[in-house]
């Protein structure tokens, strides 16, 4: 038997307090592709795109600095859970994922029933794709679907239509992927509750088992931003809560199980890799910008792409900084994560102290948070930020 | 019997003291350090800008708080050596009462008014000063190398107050040093030297003390008749405090120990008393072998103009609190303080200010001295509550306001404003001083091009952004002075703000009735904006006596959380809940409802 929690994955319902404390445990690898086709306007992540020396040219060299960097990392595993993120990971072709994916289960080993997941754009998504990437070991795909609504495509800075998702939502389901999400993204400026609601309703039609729904956010640097600063309307957290409710109710009834504030699944369907981050479990980030958590230390990587290859084409780990989290930081970041899920984390010192503030005697009463059988919840999944700001650090 | 004078004093003919009046940005400690560069006091390569000015905030607003003085050394062209001490005083209408001091050690002034700006209210209320106190007036034309300059007028309105002719005008720029020589000559010619009796009993006149933590209080003194010594036993007449004169000196500028200061001469004066109380700006020194029968005149207690609570943010610093008051007060006699218990706030101080900037710099100070966070409360004036009993009670915060049916009536502190502004800007100024209450008096024309305008208004509506508003709406052109007056009869109630259903004791203001809706609605819509969305609906109401004349309401919020989180986003997001966590810092808990620290700051400051 190993460690892996597999007894606990067949069985447990998404949002079960025994999966997201078993996740604690797990291992997990995360691969990053930076390749875009663009940039899309409110994106903040280690994306390059083929102006800027990402062209398809460059993929061959990037994923053998991969598998260089693979190498380079010590004895550890077996892995439960791999993600490939971006950046858009379909860019690759299937066989330098295939190559990835090798590597990895080469070098760490998978357990039983491990979780090896893909995030897709649905223009890239054709069948032959998605039976090549099956084929190379993936049992998970999660789909950029965003909105079924071309104008809210549009002004996402998305690159597909409505009907190309569709069409590769049925490409993931005919190679047979064990899991396909779609991400859906609410609040963009223009969308109506309406659109917003046609949305979610094609996406839960689908009958699919997993759904993660992210509102737009205004991050600093990107073009959003600066559309905004310019006096573009910013996203209404009003419109965004009603969006939300809405969505919270119709996944409900579709049979979905919310397990995170922007997570749904069906039992036996939930994200290992994401459970595993909450769960503060150990992970190791290869590629570009990737984060890694091993042995209490968080270090992060260069995210230029130049420095990133000459780095790890030197034989140097291509590492721009690290953090070693103190007892005290590590317990209050322990809620900091677990307090997003629906099962919520096991009290502990940084929740006794939260409940004996007045600010958290306050969100009791506000019927915010609520402490059972030794476990602190957020019940108002809109307003966990408001709590986690109430966190104290408690040497 | 007195001891003739030693060598050591200066020959009182040979003595020339003066101070600068000037309106900020006129160029005073610009010509300062020149006059201190021209005459060696401080060599070039030591030169750096403002010299006297020793205080960050002093450096940084470029203004002028603490007085100080300087002895500079200078051969004039009759090839004989003078003593020329320069007492540099502050410039703003709050420290009015220190410049008064200032001029009072002097017998003549610089009246510094900058080439292209005229003659401000400031300057001009400071130069009235200076006539009164008897002072020879050399008018000083700064900034002549401006190509935005206009010398002609600006000569024209300062020989309109002080009459004389273009000539007598010296034309300088601080900034090259032209026309520094001809200054320097001009006050050896045409200051008259001190007088004083050199073998009377010794009276010194104490213009300003400041704290040394090494020596205790150090006070800038001006000998005006015997002989002040080292060693010798002195008396502060006001105070009555006796103590050893453990030095005397004079700043050149660093301090330099002299034995004796003579007739006519300026320094300072350390005792090691470690109490500013005992030492007050305006007192006279005496000594203890042969006590002078009477102070000099003058004497004057500090009279606070404004009252604010400041409140910790953390109700465990009130301690310290405490402590960085008692510290600023050895440096600034005219602070004071007084326990306050805020419903809202919790402990704090009621403390009473010269004026707003005086309060304005004290907040400051003990933030950035003293690393606290303060809840400042709006600033209000000591009204009068004339009681059906026939007594009558100050009412230096809201709160003291007795309940209304005790209360026949309530007066309020009147000042005599002057105003001086380009005469297109008239009508401007005039509509703002009736919206503020204010009673015309004199108007008089210094140019046909800017006119002299007198008034009577509330003090009450003169501390808030009145000085801004006359800013605005004059882009910038109109000064502004003003000077105790007395009290008159008000119609003035108490205009309660209710958060979440409870009173809110800070947020308290005395308004005149006629005014009290559109406050009350301006209040509540202005809270509005400023206290974030809470977990719960908040309304905010403004009352008089249990009646609400505004209702507002904070909806609740409903989306407060990053929809993303993962395996990169780790770090990042503890960070941010940091940063957001320290900004809550800044927040004071009212009742259930977090409120901003600029709610309470900026909340009473409205223009309705």
């Amino acid at each position: 038997m190993s460690h892996s929690g597999v007894t606990v994955r067949g069985v447990a319902s998404p949002d079960a307090p025994e999966l997201a404390d078993a996740a604690r445990s797990w291992r997990c690898a995360y691969v990053h592709v930076p390749f875009c086709h663009r940039r899309c306007p409110y994106c903040d992540f280690a994306v390059v795109t083929p102006e800027e020396g990402g062209a398809p040219d460059r993929f061959g060299r990037y994923v053998d600095a991969v598998l260089a960097e693979i190498e380079m990392a010590g004895e550890w595993g077996p892995l439960d859970a791999i993600d490939f993120g971006g950046g858009t990971p379909s860019r690759l072709p299937a066989a330098d994922l295939g190559r990835v994916v090798a590597a990895l289960r080469d070098r760490f080993g998978l357990a039983e029933g491990a979780e090896v997941s893909l995030e897709a754009n649905p223009e890239d998504w054709t069948p032959p794709t998605a039976t090549a990437v099956a084929a190379a070991g993936f049992n998970r795909v999660s789909l950029g679907v965003q909105s079924f609504d071309l104008a809210v495509l549009e002004a996402l800075g998305r690159r597909h239509r409505p009907a190309d998702a569709e069409a590769a939502i049925d490409a993931a389901e005919a190679a047979g992927f064990r899991t396909v999400n779609v991400d859906l993204i609410y609040g963009t400026s223009g969308e109506s509750m309406a659109s917003w609601a046609a949305t979610v309703r094609r996406a839960l039609d689908a009958g699919l088992p997993h759904l993660s729904a992210y509102a737009l956010t205004v991050e600093r640097g990107t073009a959003l931003s600066r559309a905004v600063a310019a006096g573009a309307p910013a996203p209404d957290p009003d419109g965004q809560a009603d969006a939300y409710e809405y969505l919270r109710a119709a996944a409900s009834e579709a049979g979905l199980v919310r397990y995170e504030v922007s997570n749904w699944a069906r039992p036996r369907h939930a994200c290992h890799y994401n459970l595993a981050t909450w769960a503060q479990g150990e992970y190791l980030g290869f590629g570009l910008g990737a984060h890694s958590h091993r042995a209490g230390m968080r270090r992060r990587n260069v995210r230029r792409l130049d420095v990133y290859l000459e780095r790890v084409e030197r034989g140097e780990l291509p590492e721009a900084g690290r953090e070693r989290l103190t007892p005290a930081a590590r317990e209050q970041e322990r809620l900091f994560l677990g307090l997003r899920r629906v099962a919520g984390a096991e009290t502990g010192t940084a929740g006794s102290a939260l409940l004996d503030s007045d600010a958290g005697r306050r969100l009791v009463a506000a019927e915010v948070i609520e402490e059972r059988h030794g476990r602190l919840r957020v019940v108002r999944p809109l307003l966990t930020d408001a709590v986690l700001r109430e966190i104290p650090v408690v040497p | 019997m007195l001891d003739p004078p030693q060598a050591a004093m200066t020959d009182h003919a040979r003595i020339r003291n003066f101070s600068i009046i000037a309106h900020i940005d006129h160029g005073k400690s610009t010509l300062a350090d020149r006059l201190l560069e021209r005459t060696g006091a401080v060599a070039s390569r030591d030169m750096r800008d403002q010299v006297l000015d020793t205080m960050d905030l002093e450096r940084e607003r470029g203004i002028t708080i603490k007085a100080n003085a300087v002895r500079l050394h200078y051969r004039a062209m009759d090839g004989a050596d003078y003593v020329l001490n320069l007492i540099d005083t502050p410039g703003h209408v709050d420290f009015s009462y220190e410049v008064s001091r200032s001029l009072e050690a002097c017998e003549g002034a610089l009246l510094l008014v900058d080439a292209s700006q005229g003659v401000e209210a400031q300057t001009l209320a400071n130069a009235y000063l200076a006539i009164e106190a008897g002072l020879e007036v050399i008018p000083v034309l700064n900034k002549i190398d401006l190509p935005a300059s206009d010398p002609e007028r600006v000569v024209a309105e300062m020989l309109g107050i002080l009459g004389g002719k273009p000539a007598e005008v010296i034309r300088v720029s601080a900034k090259t040093g032209e026309g520094v020589d001809d200054l320097l000559e001009a006050i050896v010619a045409r200051l008259p030297a001190p007088g004083g009796d050199a073998a009377g009993p010794t009276r010194a006149l104490v213009f300003d003390s400041y704290y040394d933590s090494y020596r205790g209080v150090v006070c800038h003194v001006r000998i005006v008749d015997g002989v002040l010594r080292s060693g010798e036993g002195v008396r502060f007449m006001a105070t009555g405090f006796q103590a050893e004169a453990d030095e005397v000196g004079v700043r050149r500028p660093a301090p330099e120990a002299v034995a004796a200061l003579g007739p006519g001469e300026v320094g300072y004066l350390i005792t090691g008393i470690k109490e500013i109380d005992l030492v007050r700006v305006g007192d006279t020194v005496t000594t203890t072998a042969r006590p002078a029968p009477w102070p000099l005149t003058g004497y004057r207690e500090p009279k606070p103009m404004v009252y604010s609570g400041l409140f910790p943010t953390d109700g465990d610093d009130f301690e310290r609190l405490r402590e960085a008051l008692d510290k600023l007060r050895l440096n600034d006699a005219s602070l004071v303080y007084q326990p306050e218990t805020s419903r809202a706030l919790g402990f704090g101080f009621r403390c009473g200010f010269l004026g707003l900037l005086h309060m304005e710099i004290v907040r400051e100070r003990l933030e950035r001295e003293y690393d606290l966070d303060l809840v400042a409360t709006a600033p209000s004036v000591e009204y009068r509550a004339h009681l059906t009993d026939g007594t009558e009670v100050a009412v230096r915060s809201p709160q003291d306001l007795p309940d209304t049916a005790v209360v026949a009536s309530i007066s309020e502190p009147v000042v005599k404003v002057m105003i001086i502004t380009p005469s297109e800007y008239v009508g401007t100024v005039m509509e703002l001083v009736r919206q503020r209450r204010g009673e015309m008096g004199e108007m008089t024309y210094l140019t046909p091009e800017r006119v002299e305008l007198h008034y009577r208004i509330p003090l009450a509506e003169v501390v808030f952004d009145f000085f801004d508003q006359l800013k605005s709406r004059t882009r910038g052109y109109a000064s502004l002075d003003y000077e105790p007056g007395d009290y008159r009869r008000s119609d003035l109630v108490r205009l309660d703000i209710l958060l979440n259903g409870v009173p809110v004791d800070a947020f308290s203001s005395i308004v005149h009735t006629d005014r009290a809706y559109r406050r009350g609605k301006a209040m509540v819509e202005r809270l509005r904006e400023l206290i974030p969305r809470q977990l719960f609906d908040v309304p905010i109401q403004a009352a008089i006596g249990g009646r609400v004349i505004a209702r507002e309401t904070i909806k609740a919020k409903r989306k407060d959380v990053l929809a993303k989180c993962y395996g990169g986003d780790i770090t990042r997001k503890r960070k941010l809940l940091e940063r957001q966590k320290e900004g809550k810092k800044r927040m004071k808990m009212v009742g259930q409802v977090e409120v901003p620290q600029e709610a309470f700051i900026s909340a009473l400051r409205i223009d309705e």
